[in-house]
């Protein structure tokens, strides 16, 4: 911070602006530029002169105007009042505006009262990841202050319990080297460099959605990775904020880049009324919001991606686990093309730079389960929506996207225009994480989990290929257990995967409430080929009253009521007993 | 007045609409200029970029007859702007905001930049209002609400014109019918013909007195195009949040917008995107379109209807993919449903509103919408798929529940989509539930039993 630069601008073009400084500039060091100090980041260093890529509006900048250096890489502020908080793509916040609007320049963040518990003595020895004590403040959970990772030394003063705000320093530590450090309860951190962790863990359990055909079919643990790519009207947004709503995470991080400015009004108007359903508290208390829309600078959103993630990173060292959701990503991948293009870069496929694919890498590597600096067990669960142009999932941000992550779940066009959501195409979804969660699965009570989510699958999978007969010979020619085959197929899509975001019984499903769904439904299937090869006639089958019932279960079934689905299941015994006996009875008859 | 610099003999050369200047003043980048020609003309123009020795400047007017020699350059100090005040509607505009209709200058109480300013998301209200526009296909199936960004797909040939014209018209909120709508007309490169059709329309029926109409024809200069938005929006925002009024603001054609702005790209020398268009095409529509909304503890609303002109009828082209990615559905037109004279041509499938789920159900139209909304979808999706079956195998070919869909599918399109006169929701309401009515029970699964017994008689069952 000592010598911080200061250099004097040359040229400008857009966000990017040309300055000449006698003092050297370090690269990603963080400036302000002009009199109203427009945060920007130094990109490159050529002799004297720098190129700065600016956060905000550049419009009346002038030649000549100065272009202050920080001394520190880009860095964002965190602290407990993150929780409850909307911000923009640099961490500054929005609801503290007095105007309407959003205007270029410094924004000064007032300092908040927080109360400090101190877990520490004086002379206690602190390293990074030390917990000093206990945050707490009546609208949010109770957070943690650790020293910050690079910390190593004694600690000399440590503030007594009380109520301080949240910039005030509570405990000071010596360092090996003899300096001293005063650590406050918010602290900085430069958002391109990942937060260090005691040690990365393997995936063991589910980030559980409430969404069955995630949850069931392309599950997504706790510290891995999914994309969403899908054309627009695909429906990303709404499943970004399902997830969102009723996902299990302790903290959930929504990241809106450069998208609509009333879905981020709608998600403001929506989280402080709904119920966390496990923590019966509002849901915007566990959620901190992003907001870059897309009429705001396209540098920003750039950096808002990394914003999301290093707050991200800042809730998992304290043990907790994190969803991050970023909507969306191509939006992003546009930023660095937009931006690479006026810095001259040579464009690669689609007119992106050519290190799009390893900052993507970058990203989602740092989902991660990890055993944190101080020992506790936490995570990081990146969930990101692509917006393909075209619709057309062989576009680079896609394929890029494609090779990082370890769940995929393509939206499919027919599926939403007919209104069947969540739109995920099962034929070309995919997890990674699948197989591991079987064993989380049969813990919680669903012993024949792995075969009946495959006899899901393989229905599917066969539907697909009876639907190309069906359309050369007719759906009358096909053999009767082919017949039953789409029957079937059919009720695992209206039955089980489709789920209404809008419903107030359905737009969440416990895990509970699954597998009832998924027992039910496997035993229809079963018991209704048992019918059929014992002779029964596939039109009955197909107009049993119950099947109007089973359809309906997920909007009628509530989580209350489960003991529900064992009496639908006795009605189904029921009707197929009726059946059999008419056969038999009908097979008597012709016999005699 | 603001302090005016004028520099002339300075410029080193001009290529299409830009102006290479050296440079021997302080000036901020996106400062209004105006370029005086040797005829004394002025045009307007902003700066464009700067660096130590020149400055470029983009003109945006037509650049002909501008020579090195006697070109003046007059410098504004600020950005452009456009003077607002009380009296905008009911008069005619250019596109950059001069009277066309030989009326008074406007009393202007205020300049705004003409750029806007974003609006903060925690400023915004969310829109939940919902519009009648007596348009089935929007009312039932694709609610329209006050503060929403809806556009119009449309294609070369398709009646969109008429289609905005009729919602301007009929336009109103369900609960209280009598308040109207402000309409900002903004004509991007539209023909003389289709600016007189609108004008004369909304002078047949009275309602140009509270319209102001900004027009940009077709032969005026393209670069012009890219501010007539601009000055339209920045009046519909004077109205919407500075008079309090509800404001429908049709932008037509967006199509030649975009086009324009490839074209003055090209010229600075851009790297192109996709078919040529900039890179920044997505960033460039989202200023125009997210400047639609309400905003809390304001009275009034600002809702966009833009309409662009599919290139090749083309929804995958990046004018309308990129639209449909900033704005709150999209209502598609479809030539084929033309062909067969249904008008309006509105292609359900495809289109969508996404604000429809916060103005509809219980509180704000019928308690049953949605859910009629929604079982209707999906009936009509399955029509289709029946459809492509038919015409493979014959619709004698067909199991007697398909035909049933067959006919839904007919109907749904010559009694629902199709309609003469404007529509309340109710009557809307009351088609839909006719139509489902000819369909087996046991497959509404998107309806309850209460709602099945509600509406549909149990008379109505055609079974197989």
């Amino acid at each position: 911070m000592a010598d911080s630069g200061q250099a004097v601008i040359v040229a400008l073009d857009g966000p990017v602006v040309r300055a000449r400084s006698p003092v050297p500039f370090s690269i990603n060091e963080a400036v302000e530029v002009g009199d109203k100090g427009l945060l920007g980041e130094v990109l490159r260093i050529s002799g004297e002169v720098i190129v700065v890529q600016v956060y905000e509006d550049t419009a009346g900048l002038q030649v000549g105007d100065r272009v202050q250096g920080t001394g520190q890489p880009l860095s964002v502020q965190l602290g407990p009042w993150l929780l409850g908080g909307i911000f923009d793509g640099l961490l500054r916040p929005l609801n503290d505006a007095t105007s309407a609007y959003v205007h270029p320049g410094r924004v000064q963040r007032k300092p908040q009262q927080f109360h400090f518990q101190p877990r520490l003595q004086a002379d206690a020895g602190v390293h990074g990841g030390s917990v000093l004590g206990d945050i707490t403040s009546p609208q949010a959970k109770k957070q943690l202050l650790l020293a910050p990772p690079q910390v190593q030394g004694k600690l000399v003063m440590l503030a007594p319990a009380g109520d301080y705000p949240d910039d005030e320093i509570l405990c000071k530590v010596r360092q090996a080297d003899g300096g001293e450090l005063g650590i406050a309860m918010t602290q900085s951190w430069p958002v391109r460099i990942p937060r260090p962790a005691a040690q990365r863990l393997a995936a063991h359990a589910p980030l559980l959605t409430g969404q069955r055909l995630i949850d069931v079919l392309f599950p997504v643990a706790r510290g891995s990775s999914a994309a969403m790519p899908g054309g627009f009207g695909t429906g990303k947004t709404i499943l970004q904020q399902s997830i969102a709503k009723w996902c299990d995470a302790d903290v959930i991080v929504y990241v809106g880049c450069g998208e609509r400015g009333n879905e981020m009004a709608e998600v403001l108007e929506q989280f402080p009324q709904i119920e966390d359903p496990r923590s019966h508290r509002p849901l915007l208390e566990r959620s901190v919001i992003i907001a870059n829309t897309s009429n705001m600078p396209v540098a920003a959103r750039e950096a808002s991606i990394y914003t999301g993630v290093t707050v991200a990173e800042y809730f998992r060292d304290q043990g907790l686990h994190v969803a991050l959701m970023a909507d969306s990503t191509s939006r992003w991948a546009e930023a660095l093309r937009e931006l690479g293009g006026r810095l001259g870069e040579l464009p690669a496929e689609g007119g992106y730079p050519a290190y799009l694919g390893s900052r993507q890498a970058e990203f989602y590597e740092r989902a991660a389960l990890v055993r944190t600096l101080s020992g506790l067990t936490g995570s990081v669960t990146l969930i990101g929506a692509v917006s393909p142009p075209g619709g057309d999932f062989s576009e680079p941000v896609t394929l890029h996207t494609q090779r990082n992550v370890r769940c995929f779940w393509p939206l499919d066009r027919d599926r939403a225009r007919a209104r069947f959501y969540p739109a995920i195409n099962p034929l070309q979804a995919y997890s990674d994480d699948a197989a591991s969660m079987i064993g989380w699965w049969q813990q919680q009570g669903a012993a024949e989990f792995a075969s009946q989510r495959r006899r899901q699958l393989e229905l599917l999978e066969e539907q697909a290929h009876l639907a190309r007969m069906v359309r050369i010979v007719g759906k009358d020619a096909l053999p009767a257990s082919q017949q039953l085959t789409l029957l079937c197929a059919d009720l695992v899509n209206d039955a089980f995967l489709r789920q209404s975001a809008y419903s107030k019984i359905d737009c969440f499903a416990s895990p509970q409430r699954q597998i009832a769904m998924l027992q039910l439904l496997d035993h229809f299937i079963l018991r209704a080929r048992q019918v059929l090869a014992s002779g029964a006639d596939m039109g009955h089958i197909e107009h049993l009253p119950v099947l109007r019932r089973v359809r309906r279960m997920g909007e009628e079934i509530s989580e209350a009521a489960l003991p529900e689905f064992k009496q639908l299941q006795d009605q189904i015994d029921a009707e197929f007993a009726e059946l059999q006996a008419r056969s038999v009875s009908t097979e008597e008859a012709g016999v005699s | 007045m603001f302090p005016e610099v004028v520099l002339s003999g300075a410029a080193s050369g001009i290529q299409g609409p830009l102006l290479f200047l050296e440079r021997s003043l302080r000036v901020g980048l996106n400062e209004a200029v105006e370029v005086l020609g040797a005829d004394g003309v002025p045009r307007p123009g902003r700066v464009a970029a700067l660096d130590e020795s020149r400055m470029v400047v983009e003109v945006l007017e037509p650049t002909q007859d501008l020579g090195l020699a006697g070109t003046r350059l007059r410098f504004h100090g600020k950005p452009l702007q456009f003077g607002v005040g009380p009296g905008l509607q009911g008069r005619i505009f250019d596109g950059v905001g001069r009277p066309l209709d030989g009326g008074p200058p406007l009393a202007i109480v205020e300049e705004r930049p003409i750029a806007g300013l974003a609006i903060n998301p925690t400023a915004r209200a969310l829109p939940t209002d919902f519009i009648e526009t007596g348009v089935t296909a929007i009312d039932l199936l694709n609610s329209l609400v006050r503060g929403q960004k809806l556009p119009v797909f449309s294609g070369g040939g398709l009646p969109h014109a008429r289609i905005c014209i009729e919602i301007a018209q009929h336009a109103r909120l369900l609960k209280q019918p009598e308040a109207g709508f402000s309409i900002v007309f903004a004509g991007i490169g539209v023909s003389h013909t289709a600016a007189e059709q609108f004008r004369s329309a909304m002078q047949h029926s009275g309602a140009l007195s509270h319209t102001a109409l900004f027009l940009n024809l077709a032969s005026d200069s393209s670069t012009q195009r890219l501010l007539t938005p601009r000055f339209a929006l920045t009046a519909a925002e004077y109205l919407a949040f500075t008079e309090g009024r509800h404001v429908l603001v049709i932008l037509t054609d967006m199509t030649n917008y975009c086009e324009s702005l490839r074209e003055v790209s090209s010229s600075h020398g851009e790297i192109p995107g996709r078919k040529g268009y900039p890179g920044y095409l997505y960033s460039d529509l989202a200023t125009l379109y997210e400047r639609a909304g309400r905003i809390r503890g304001l009275p009034g609303s600002l809702t966009q209807l833009p309409v662009l002109t599919m290139p090749g009828d083309d929804i995958s082209h990046p004018i309308p993919d990129l639209t449909g990615y900033i704005t709150e559905g999209q209502m598609v037109l479809d030539r084929q449903l033309d062909r067969h004279g249904i008008y309006p041509p509105i292609a359900v499938l495809p289109s969508l509103s996404r604000l429809m789920d916060q103005g509809t159900g219980a509180g704000y139209t019928h308690e049953d919408h949605p859910a009629l909304a929604a079982q209707l979808y999906a009936a009509y999706a399955r029509a289709n798929q029946v459809r492509v079956l038919a015409s493979v195998v014959g619709e004698e070919g067909l199991p007697a529940n398909d035909r049933l869909y067959l006919a839904f599918g007919n109907e749904f399109e010559s009694q629902l989509i199709r309609q003469q006169e404007p529509r309340t929701l109710d009557e809307s309401m009351q088609i839909g539930w006719r139509l489902l009515g000819r369909l087996p029970h046991e497959d509404l699964s998107r309806l309850s039993d209460a709602q099945l017994a509600r509406y549909l008689k149990p008379a109505d069952t055609t079974h197989a």
